[in-house]
């Protein structure tokens, strides 16, 4: 087992997701440092993800350091019945650093588990992705100048939203208070409110998108909410437009709001949001490759100046 | 108490060896399995459907010349967690506990979600035992909760 791998954002202390923003903010500053000059960094993406893959790469490619690594598995031997295990420890034998993206819940934890190398999650399913976590702690604390006693708005898809579950159990160190705003069918999970509830976190919950909501909030973070996630068409022709932000109403949100989103977006924020000043979500995403230059030094042990 | 002591008889007294007690009588086989015992040479009896004053039927079973090490004995625990463990020597019950659930659960329970990594590799299922009391069940990979009456063993 690699200790230094970094599989889920539960992994990380308080105090680690401090030094991370600060590494973070460090590399906003200068991204390009060849602190990986001579090293070999794995991008391994068993199931595609154009966006996630190129911040990594990116971030490599300004630290100095090299990339291998395959974009989709059909190129490589999966498509032949090889294990995901033969695949990482084959590639382990080249690379300093494996970061990884798969289809399957829990692959990169088994993966850190027996990989001579560190491994970074970049997804697994509909588990965890812990380096959007990072980019979206990043987002918060640089708008806001601290992540202590915010009040954060998820809206949209908290059932099954990946993002939100991960920001939520990440933010429980920083004593928030939360709004979830979601519709019967995509409600915030029972696990996740017990969570709150055990670590004295305040929520509320509202089916209503109201400007009341919008006007308390520090932090707006609109999810997606995509047809597939329900059982029920007509719910969803219901409540497809009911959650989506338009510019009026944001009228009497507060100085510092900001707005979140991990992208895609489809209808759920409308154009006339984008020339808002209050609008993040183009930087939000630039802030990924800050985000993630600081994760791989963590992972490699390198030290940032 | 004079009945009692005829049915311990009716599955043959043991010299030394271990007594697994107060397995749920629908569990019994699944112990059986768990713990390898059909492929032991000693002398092994097992009786089920017996009676019992606190859950109505229960299984036995007795091991011949066998002390089972504590950890393999706690695997049982999530199928059967009323067993009472009895080490016999010479006749004489010399210890006597009941198993535990154990923090971990390596290799036994089946995860549930089918996009777990744990049912697309060959590889060993692991649990977190986060509420005793309850008895369910996390994923240490796919992180996903399992409750009582869904586990299912591998």
């Amino acid at each position: 087992m690699n200790n230094e791998s970094l599989v889920s954002i539960s992994d990380l202390t308080k105090e680690e997701i401090l030094e991370l923003l600060e590494k973070a903010r460090k590399f906003e500053e200068n991204p390009n440092q060849r602190l990986l000059e001579g090293k070999v960094v794995a991008t391994l993406f068993f199931e595609p993800s154009t966006r996630t893959r190129l911040s990594f790469e990116t971030a490599v490619n300004r630290l100095g350091g090299r990339v291998i690594g395959f974009s989709d598995a059909s190129t490589t031997s999966s498509s032949k019945g090889e294990t995901m295990h033969d695949t990482i420890r084959m590639v382990a034998n080249y690379a300093d650093l494996i970061i990884m993206r798969h289809h399957l819940e829990g692959a990169a934890r088994y993966a850190s588990e027996f990989s001579p190398v560190p491994i970074i999650n970049a997804g697994d399913g509909a588990n965890q992705h812990p380096s959007q976590t990072m980019l979206d702690l990043y987002s918060i604390y640089k708008t806001q100048g601290t992540l202590e006693n915010l009040t954060i708005t998820m809206v949209g898809d908290l059932k099954y939203g990946r993002t939100v579950h991960s920001l939520l159990m990440a933010m429980y160190h920083f004593k928030p208070v939360f709004n979830f705003v979601a519709c019967q069918e995509l409600q915030m999970p029972v696990e996740y409110k017990l969570f709150c509830e055990e670590h004295g976190i305040e929520y509320h919950e509202s089916t209503d998108f109201s400007e009341e909501i919008i006007n308390q909030s520090d932090i707006l973070y609109m999810t997606r909410v995509q047809r597939e996630r329900f059982t029920d068409l007509l719910e969803y022709e219901r409540v497809k437009d009911l959650y989506n932000l338009h510019n009026s109403m944001l009228d009497n949100s507060k100085e510092n709001l900001r707005i979140l989103h991990p992208l895609p977006r489809v209808n759920e924020i409308a154009y006339d949001v984008d020339a808002n000043p209050k609008a993040y979500y183009f930087q939000q995403a630039q802030n990924g490759l800050y985000a993630r230059e600081a994760i791989i030094c963590k992972v490699l042990g390198i030290d940032v100046k | 108490m004079n009945e009692n002591k005829k049915k311990e008889l009716a599955v043959a007294a043991l010299e030394n060896g271990t007594v697994i007690d107060h397995i749920p009588s629908d569990s019994l086989f699944k112990v059986v399995d768990l713990l390898g015992i059909q492929s032991l040479e000693n002398s092994v009896t097992i009786g089920n459907n017996l009676d019992s004053k606190k859950y109505g039927r229960k299984g036995i079973i007795k091991v011949a010349d066998v002390t089972f090490p504590e950890s393999t004995l706690n695997r049982i625990a999530i199928i059967a967690p009323n067993a009472v463990i009895n080490e016999i020597k010479d006749y004489e019950v010399v210890n006597k506990r009941k198993v535990s659930l154990p923090d971990d659960i390596y290799g036994i329970v089946k995860c549930s979600n089918p996009k777990c990594i744990t049912n697309n590799e060959p590889m060993r299922t692991h649990f977190h035992v986060i509420d005793r009391d309850n008895m369910v069940l996390k994923c240490h990979y796919c992180e996903r909760t399992e409750v009582k009456d869904k586990i299912t063993l591998k």
